[in-house]
């Protein structure tokens, strides 16, 4: 059985499970809420893995990238499907459609490779507004199209840590810093070939950070400074990742992006935009956009997709 | 196909889930979040953006020594259940911490403090 057939039957089956999720599994107990530690909420950020596990989807994501080394162009359109299994274990789904425009050639359109992450939940800090994740990240091999795309024809295992701190616990003498906080990611790809039609595959450590100022913290846990929405509920922020292999002769060729933009919560939804900026010269050149609306599952179907599968 | 349909049947399934709801977030507060009030309260008034089950919901109030103020139970406003309300004793000036939890209709907990001064 190929692995493409298995993924197939594999979603189809989640599906099947999530759709006959028995009424016995409804707890009448508070449920715990999605990415709060404490007083602080934290987005799902666009470019930076999120430090908590949840029922939430963003469809679609839309990614128009700087310019490639290379001359190219690309945009992206991306679905991530994230599910708690239990309350402190939960599996995403990522995929996404590319076009390409290389410089002096016909576009080319297709999916990229295929991606799943298993998460838990190591801990929520309430008081000092703090979580951590660890987690497996996965992309599989022959999932995208690997002539035309670049998709890859080996699978990469890596894992994951995920940190988030709020700094409401600041003291009160500092209040306009109070509604600042920091995720960041850390990762390391083990990928299952050495080379690729002799081109190497390195290992790479990976690394991210978002740097958020919470209006929504300011204007209800700080100082009511007369916010009215839309604003009493945006983040502005700066999110930035990097990725460095380390070995096969790629060593030291460390590619990233800055990207500073805002995300607007909702109640049931989230909208996030951002500038993308190359970070390193071999990153790219000019600068490029991403947009997302984010749903949040547990919000807007909490009695049946929006509850883990399993609650204890 | 693949995710997007995987995202697609979810959404279609969950179209029988019923009335959607969220967390409650505070909205604003009587006195208001970091504000300053000439003339001691009578009531703390707290605005959510969803209705609020009460038996899983609180309000306290500190000096800002840490010290509890002994008050009655918070209640629901009659009329609306997104308001929380809090009788007050009579406050001396000085500043004072409000720590809330509540848990929305749909179930999900959120919480919060924040401080306010009497003047003198």
């Amino acid at each position: 059985m190929t692995f493409v057939a298995f993924r197939s039957r594999g979603a189809g089956a989640l599906a099947a499970v999530l759709g006959a999720l028995p009424a016995c599994l409804v707890s009448a107990l508070p449920a715990l809420a999605h990415g709060f530690a404490g007083d602080r909420f934290f987005p799902a950020t666009l470019l930076t893995d999120d430090p908590f596990v949840a029922d939430e989807m963003s469809l679609p994501t839309v990614t128009r990238n700087p310019s490639g080394p290379d001359g190219s162009q690309q945009t992206d359109i991306g679905v991530d499907l994230a599910k708690r299994i239990t309350p402190d274990l939960g599996i995403t789904l990522s995929d996404h459609w590319t076009y390409l425009q290389p410089k002096g050639a016909p576009a080319v359109t297709g999916f990229g490779a295929f991606g799943a992450e298993l998460d838990y939940q190591l801990f929520i800090d309430g008081p000092h507004e703090a979580m951590g994740l660890v987690g497996l990240h996965s992309t599989f091999a022959h999932t995208g199209r690997v002539q035309a795309l670049g998709a890859p024809d080996f699978t990469t295992l890596s894992p994951v840590l995920d940190l988030g701190k709020g700094f409401g616990d600041l003291p009160n003498s500092v209040d306009w810093l109070r509604p600042f906080a920091i995720t960041s990611n850390f990762s390391f790809d083990f990928p299952t070939k050495t080379e690729s039609a002799g081109v190497p595959n390195p290992n790479v450590f990976n690394y991210g950070f978002a740097f958020e100022y919470s209006l929504e913290y300011l204007q209800h846990h700080v100082q009511d400074v007369g916010l009215s929405a839309p604003f009493d509920r945006m983040i502005p922020l700066v999110e930035a990742s990097f990725s460095t292999p380390v070995n096969r002769g790629l060593s030291g060729t460390t590619v990233g992006t800055v990207q500073p933009g805002v995300i607007w919560a909702g109640q049931h939804i989230q909208l996030g935009a951002e500038a993308i900026l190359p970070a390193t010269h071999d990153t790219g050149r000019g600068f490029g956009g991403i947009v997302q609306l984010h749903l949040y599952l547990d919000d807007l179907f909490p009695n049946s997709v929006g509850r883990p599968l399993f609650q204890y | 196909m693949r995710v997007f349909a995987v995202a697609f049947v979810l959404l279609g399934l969950a179209c029988f889930d019923g009335r959607a709801s969220a967390h409650a977030f505070l909205n604003r507060a009587v006195p208001p979040v970091g504000g300053s009030v000439s003339t001691p309260p009578k009531e703390l008034r707290l605005f959510f953006s969803e209705g609020i089950e009460l038996r899983f919901s609180g309000v306290t109030l500190a000096t800002a020594d840490g010290k509890a103020v002994a008050t009655a139970a918070a209640q629901l406003d009659p009329g609306d259940n997104h308001q929380l309300v809090l009788p007050l004793p009579a406050l001396a000036p000085g500043n004072y911490k409000v720590t809330w939890h509540v848990v929305s209709v749909d179930t999900h907990r959120t919480e919060g403090d924040f401080t306010f001064t009497v003047r003198p």
